[in-house]
């Protein structure tokens, strides 16, 4: 969806303030907290990150520029968890559970196991077909308006790049969002001049590079 | 539109604070009261998270790549390989990529549709990092972003912003500066700043002042 999630590109923000690097990891003890039910819900497999990132996209534009980062993620935790039925709204209220446990059907996170889950998942799926590109390629992205999560960022949208790299096959999170199926896709590294983003005007010693999966890109036609 | 009424607005913040720890301690709670969560596993992951894992990590990384060619070839063919190759790092995920800066080239990262970033290296992303005007601005004009954070690139200099939009991670390797002069790893390392590792800062020359010491 096109939402304020998406802000490459956009201007009014004002000037990066800067932090450097003596600050804590967290401001507040509630960050961690949130942090740390995030870490055990993914765990639980509840729902996963493609999930919990469109759910973010989903917080009202004036709401998700004016909360603070943790404070998106535990108004989405809780619209989520209300969502798919994780809790009753009664039950969040009462802070106890009137209606049974969910250990039975979801995997806890238990102090012993939790080191395990410090390194990142892989996100990469064998499949039997080869990738439709090559490094070198000249693609264009698609103008895509996905009434759901996607990974194309609108700056990106449109234009014509060069594969650089190919990454592996991998989950394909708007399919995981649409339909909860991984629907395995090539992910490739794609790099446009600025101008081709940004406009002739723009600098010309400026690239980006975005990871784009197969379903995103075409081979541009010439007349 | 801001600061007309600025008592008002801490007044305010200060009462959403109170909202959101009410309500992290509720949701927290009815988890706990559901089974599906412990407060020790909690506890746990903040405190991976406060004290284990940071910055400290990548700059161990960059520090061996500086000083060990082999180690460096690897790490810019497969970054989560050559990584996981080193008994004396932590294992880190898949799909870790190194993109290193040379004199004609600089990279920065960004996330403008979320806030991916190379945990399992640098830690818990900065708030900058997480911030409205580094994610819209970095990809049109990192020029001018990077001069924000007092690092002014010359003109020629190539930039290559990667926009990190899928569960590949980056890790800047940043240019071994020359005033370093001869250096055992562990002392480099203390001089590589996390902003560095991110494409927005420069490698210290004082590792004292940096907090990967």
């Amino acid at each position: 969806m096109d939402s304020m999630h998406d802000l490459g590109g956009m201007e009014g923000f004002g000037p990066v303030q800067p932090e450097d690097n003596n600050g804590s990891v967290f401001h507040a003890p509630w960050e961690g907290r949130v942090l740390g039910l995030q870490r055990a819900i993914l765990y639980s497999e509840a729902w996963n990150i493609d999930v919990f990132r469109h759910a973010q996209e989903r917080i009202h534009p004036i709401e998700y520029l004016s909360w603070s980062y943790y404070e998106r993620w535990t108004h989405t935790l809780i619209a989520t968890a209300l969502e798919r039925g994780l809790f009753s709204l009664d039950e969040f209220r009462a802070e106890v559970s009137l209606t049974g446990n969910l250990s039975e059907s979801l995997k806890v996170l238990t102090v012993k196991g939790v080191d395990k889950t410090f390194v990142r998942g892989n996100f990469e799926r064998d499949g039997i077909h080869d990738p439709q590109f090559s490094v070198g390629d000249l693609v264009i992205t698609k103008e895509l308006h996905v009434n759901g999560h996607t990974r194309l960022p609108r700056y990106a949208r449109d234009k014509i790049g060069t594969i650089i790299a190919i990454r592996g096959r991998h989950v394909f999170p708007d399919a995981v969002v649409s339909h909860g199926a991984e629907n395995p896709q090539w992910l490739y590294t794609v790099e446009f001049e600025g101008c081709e983003v940004w406009g002739e005007a723009s600098d010309t010693t400026v690239s980006n590079l975005v990871d784009a999966f197969e379903p995103y890109l075409s081979r541009p036609e010439y007349d | 539109m801001s600061g007309s009424d600025h008592h008002d607005h801490s007044h305010g913040e200060e009462s959403i604070l109170t909202d959101i720890q009410k309500r992290v301690k509720a949701l927290e709670s009815i988890l706990v009261s559901k089974g599906l969560v412990e407060r020790a596993t909690i506890d746990q992951i903040i405190e991976h998270f406060e004290n284990k894992v940071g910055p400290h990590v990548g700059a161990r990384v960059v520090a061996r790549a500086w000083i060990d060619q082999e180690f460096k070839r690897a790490l810019l063919e497969d970054a989560t390989k050559a990584i996981n190759s080193q008994s004396d790092f932590p294992q880190v995920g898949q799909h870790l990529i190194a993109i290193e800066n040379n004199d004609s080239l600089h990279n920065v990262v960004v996330c403008t549709l979320c806030s991916c970033y190379p945990w399992d290296v640098l830690g818990l992303p900065p708030v900058w990092y997480k911030s409205a005007p580094y994610r819209s601005r970095i990809v049109s004009d990192p020029r001018s972003v990077l001069k924000e954070f007092g690092l002014e690139l010359s003109e020629a200099k190539k930039i290559r912003v990667w926009d990190s939009t899928a569960e590949t991670r980056y890790l800047v390797i940043p240019q071994r500066p020359v005033f370093l002069g001869v250096k055992s790893e562990s002392e480099l390392a203390k001089c590589v700043t996390r902003d560095s590792m991110i494409g927005t800062g420069k490698v210290s020359p004082l590792s004292e002042d940096n907090v990967n010491g």
